[in-house]
C-alpha cells in the first residue's frame, strides 16, 4: 500500500515537471523583455497591438458563431437520437469522431475544392461567406468534444419519459426541446461550448487556409518575427484556455446544488 | 354512448401481439384499473390512449371524437408515470403550470390554478422546491398535480405507486381515489398490485397475454372469476381439479368424496374434469349459518400471519388452504390435528379453461 503510494506521487512529480517546466520557462522568458529585471513588457506590447485585438475579437466572435451553431446542430440531433433513433447511436458517434482522424488540413482543402469561387456554391469568393465556411469547419473539429458533452447530459436525464410527460401536457417538439430538454442539459451544453470556445480561439489551419484574420494565425505571425511576445501570447491562450476550464468545472458544481433527477 | 371507446384494439410490435382484440367502454367519471402481470399489454393500452403509441387495428374515441390520428399533445390527456417524470429545472410550482402556460393562460388564471392544485395534494408549502428535494410520495403527488392542472378529458396513471414503499402506497392510493372521486375525472389506471386495484377501482379490466380475461368490478372479479387466469392472480385461491359426478345433482368428485357444487356445471357432462375455485376466507373450523357442506381434513400446515392465521388442511386428494382470524381466546390449530372443514356449495366456483 505504502509502495503504491510512493509510485503515486513520484508519477504526478514527474507529470508536474513534465508538463509545469516548460510552461514555467514560458513564462520566465515572456518576462525579461527588459534587460536585467522581470516585468510585463511583452504583455502590454501584445495587448496594446492593434491586430491582437482585431483578432482576437475576430476569434471570439467566430467562436460564439461556432457554438451557436454546434448547439443548434447537435442538441436535437443527440436528443432524436436518444428518444427514436437508439440503434443508429453507434453510426452518429462515429461520425461525430471523424474530426479527430481527419486532419483539419484536409477538411479545409476539401472545403476549398467544393465551395471555391468556380463551384456551384462559391462561399469562398465574398468575406461573408468565407466566415461562414470557417464557422462550419470550426464547428466540425469541435463536433466530437460538443457531441460527446451534450450526449452525456442527455443520459443523465429520462429523456424519454419527461419528453412524454411535456406532450402530455400539450408541448409540442419545439417547447419540449426549449422548456424541458435544453435546460436539463445546460451543463452538458456549456462545457462543449467552452470546449468549443478553446479550440476555436487557437485555431490555425483552417484560418490560415482560408485567409481569415483570426487569432491563430497572428499567433504564427507574432512567432516568427518576435522574441519575447510570442511567450507571452502563449501563455495568455494557456490562461484562456484555462479559464475555459474552470468556468466547466463552475458550472458542474453549480448544477449539483441545484438539479439532480 | 360511453365516454372512453376502445373497440377492436389491436398492437403488433413486428412480429409479436401485444394488445388483442382490446374492447372496453368507460364511463365519464368512472375508475377503470388495467390489472394484470408484467408483459400483459397494460401499459401499451394505456400509451395508446395517450397518443405514445399507434394502434395497428382499432378505434379509441373520446366523448365521441376518434383520436387515434392525433399526437399526445392534442388529446388533452393528463398521465402519471411510475418515475415521476417531473422537470428537473422547475420548481413544484412551475412544474404544475407548465402545462398551463403551454396553453398560453394568463398569469392571474395559472396562479390561481396552481395554488388550488397544490392544495389539493396538500402540498402548498412546497411550493417552490425542486423535484431533488422531495420524497416519493410528495414527488408522486406534484406529478398528479401537474396532470389535473390542465383538467384533461381523461386522467391516465401508469403504475404511479409502484416506486413507493409499502405505507405511502396506502395512503396515496386513498388520497388519488379521493381526488378522482372530488374531481369527477374518468380515470385508467394501470397496476400489477391486485390489493390496489380492488381497493381503488370502480371496475377492473384484467388483462393476460395481450388479452382482456374479464372486465367487472372488484366484487365480480374477486368472487366469480371468469377464467382461470383470473381466479389464480386476483387474491389467494384454492384450486382444485375434480371430475363431475353427477351433472344434474351438481355434485363433483374430489379425491375419494362428492362435492355440492352450487355453481352452474353447463353442458358438462359426467366423468369430465373440471376446474373448481375456492377463496380460503370461505372456509371456516367452525360451523356458520349458512354452511351446507363439511369435509373431514387433517391439519399440514399452520402460518401465523398477524391478524389471520394461515391453515393448509388435506381432504384426501386435494389440500386446501384456509384463512382464520387470530383470537388470543382460542389458540391455533396445531399440525396432524383432525378437523372438520365447514363452507357453503355455493362458494365453489366452477373455472372456465
Amino acid at each position: 500500500m505504502k509502495r503504491r503510494s510512493l509510485w503515486s506521487w513520484i508519477v504526478l512529480v514527474l507529470a508536474i515537471l513534465y508538463f509545469g517546466l516548460p510552461l514555467l520557462g514560458t513564462v520566465d522568458f515572456s518576462m525579461k523583455m527588459r534587460r536585467g529585471v522581470y516585468s510585463l513588457d511583452a504583455y502590454w506590447a501584445v495587448l496594446g497591438d492593434p491586430r491582437f485585438q482585431a483578432t482576437f475579437l475576430y476569434s471570439v466572435v467566430m467562436a460564439c458563431m461556432t457554438i451557436v451553431v454546434g448547439v443548434l446542430l447537435v442538441v436535437p440531433t443527440a436528443y432524436w437520437v436518444r428518444l427514436k433513433l437508439p440503434r443508429w447511436r453507434p453510426v452518429i458517434e462515429f461520425i461525430t469522431m471523424l474530426p479527430l482522424v481527419i486532419p483539419a488540413i484536409v477538411i479545409v482543402f476539401g472545403y476549398i475544392r467544393l465551395y471555391n469561387t468556380s463551384s456551384w456554391l462559391p462561399l469562398t469568393g465574398s468575406a461573408l461567406g468565407t466566415d461562414a465556411l470557417l464557422t462550419l469547419g470550426y464547428t466540425t473539429l469541435a463536433l466530437p468534444y460538443m457531441y460527446r458533452a451534450v450526449d452525456t447530459g442527455l443520459r443523465t436525464i429520462d429523456v424519454a419519459t419527461l419528453t412524454e410527460a411535456a406532450e402530455s401536457l400539450g408541448a409540442g417538439w419545439i417547447t419540449v426541446m426549449w422548456r424541458v430538454i435544453l435546460p436539463n442539459v445546460l451543463v452538458a451544453v456549456l462545457s462543449g461550448a467552452f470546449l468549443t470556445f478553446a479550440i476555436v480561439i487557437g485555431e490555425f489551419t483552417m484560418a490560415a487556409l482560408l485567409n481569415r484574420p483570426a487569432f491563430g494565425p497572428y499567433l504564427q505571425l507574432v512567432g516568427a518575427n518576435r522574441a519575447y511576445e510570442p511567450a507571452a501570447l502563449a501563455v495568455i491562450a494557456f490562461a484562456i484556455t484555462w479559464i475555459c476550464m474552470g468556468l466547466i468545472q463552475l458550472v458542474t458544481r453549480l448544477q449539483k446544488h441545484t438539479m439532480r433527477v | 354512448m360511453a365516454f372512453l371507446e376502445l373497440s377492436g384494439v389491436r398492437k403488433d410490435f413486428e412480429l409479436v401481439r401485444v394488445v388483442r382484440d382490446f374492447n372496453l367502454d368507460v364511463e365519464r367519471g368512472e375508475f377503470i384499473s388495467f390489472l394484470g402481470p408484467s408483459g400483459c399489454g397494460k401499459t401499451t393500452t394505456l400509451r395508446m390512449v395517450a397518443g405514445f403509441e399507434t394502434p395497428t387495428a382499432g378505434e379509441i374515441r373520446i366523448a365521441g371524437r376518434d383520436v387515434v390520428g392525433l399526437k399526445p399533445n392534442q388529446r388533452n390527456i393528463g398521465m402519471v408515470f411510475q418515475s415521476y417524470a417531473l422537470f428537473p429545472n422547475m420548481t413544484v410550482a412551475q412544474n404544475v403550470a407548465f402545462g398551463l402556460k403551454v396553453a398560453g393562460k394568463p398569469r392571474a388564471e395559472i396562479d390561481a390554478r396552481v395554488a388550488q392544485m397544490l392544495g389539493i395534494i396538500k402540498l402548498p408549502q412546497l411550493a417552490d422546491r425542486y423535484p431533488f428535494q422531495l420524497s416519493g410520495g410528495q414527488q408522486q403527488r406534484v406529478a398528479l398535480a401537474r396532470a389535473l392542472a390542465v383538467q384533461p378529458q381523461v386522467l391516465l396513471l401508469d403504475e404511479p405507486l409502484s416506486a413507493l414503499d409499502a405505507k405511502i402506497r396506502v395512503s396515496l392510493r386513498e388520497e388519488i381515489r379521493a381526488i378522482q372521486k372530488a374531481l369527477g375525472i374518468t380515470t385508467i389506471y394501470v397496476t400489477h398490485d391486485q390489493e390496489e386495484a380492488l381497493s381503488m377501482s370502480d371496475r377492473i379490466v384484467v388483462m393476460h397475454e395481450g388479452r382482456v380475461d374479464q372486465i367487472g368490478t372488484p366484487f365480480e372479479i374477486y368472487n366469480t372469476p371468469a377464467t382461470s387466469f383470473v381466479a389464480s392472480f386476483v387474491g389467494t385461491l384454492n384450486r382444485i381439479e375434480g371430475i363431475i359426478a353427477d351433472p344434474s345433482a351438481g355434485t363433483v368428485r374430489v379425491g375419494a368424496r362428492d362435492v355440492a357444487v352450487a355453481s352452474p356445471l353447463g353442458a358438462r357432462r359426467a366423468g369430465e374434469q373440471v376446474s373448481l375455485a375456492l377463496r380460503p376466507e370461505a372456509v371456516t373450523l367452525a360451523p356458520r349459518p349458512g354452511q351446507d357442506v363439511a369435509i373431514e381434513a387433517r391439519i399440514v400446515e399452520v402460518a401465523f400471519l398477524g391478524s389471520v392465521i394461515r391453515v393448509r388442511a388435506d381432504i384426501g386428494g386435494a389440500t386446501i388452504t384456509l384463512d382464520t382470524f387470530n383470537s388470543p381466546a382460542s389458540p391455533p390449530p396445531r399440525i396432524g390435528d383432525a378437523v372438520t372443514l365447514h363452507l357453503s356449495s355455493s362458494d365453489w366456483v366452477v373455472l372456465a379453461d
